[in-house]
């Protein structure tokens, strides 16, 4: 007899709506989940760290097809949302290359991008029932 | 800021409370794992600091 297979409940959310709303606002997705504690402090610390990288004098990447190294940065860059958006309506991060922090501030605007993508799968797990 | 180990302090403190919130729910829980990661990336940079300390030779 074959062993019963547990079946997830069917998504409170409509996942793809999540993803967008956690890929705009960092944390949104886990405060829709109703985990407004990690919801927050996703929000708090992702913010924190673009925000860093750009008094830090990093550089938000331009889109170079040309060149794919600044290409893939880019596109982490833009994995943080809205705060990328005004950043780059505000002129911000032009990027200062002799600045000491320089090479840390683009680490930082990177990996901002990069970890709001690993929040954004982690809530996409939980909403399709993956995930406790 | 030109403190290149303040620096390398918030970014680990920055990923590894991420990382910690992402994998663990209780909230003891996720405070030792964001100290073990934090104190992973520093321990390991200094470490590696020293390592490459006397290169170029």
């Amino acid at each position: 007899m074959p062993a019963p297979v547990a079946v997830a409940p069917p998504p409170a959310v409509p996942p793809l709506a999540l993803c967008a709303v956690g890929w705009l606002v960092p944390g949104a997705a886990h405060l829709w989940l109703g985990r407004r504690d990690k919801g927050v402090a996703f929000f708090v610390v992702l913010v924190a760290l673009f925000a860093a990288g750009l008094w830090l004098d990093g550089r938000i990447f331009p889109i170079e097809p040309s060149e794919p190294l600044v290409a893939l940065a880019a596109l982490a860059n833009i994995g943080i949302g809205v705060p990328y958006f005004i950043a780059w309506a505000l002129g911000l991060g032009a990027g200062n290359v002799v600045a000491a922090s320089y090479e840390y501030a683009n680490t930082y605007l990177i990996v901002a991008g990069l970890l709001n993508a690993l929040v954004v799968l982690d809530a996409y797990d939980i909403a399709v029932g993956r995930k406790a | 800021m030109t403190s290149h180990f303040l620096l390398l302090v918030f970014f680990a403190a920055c990923v590894a409370i991420v990382m910690a919130v992402l994998q663990k729910d209780d909230r003891a829980g996720q405070l030792r794992l964001a100290l073990y990661i934090a104190g992973g990336f520093v321990g390991a940079a200094l470490a590696l600091g020293w390592v490459l300390y006397p290169f170029p030779l």
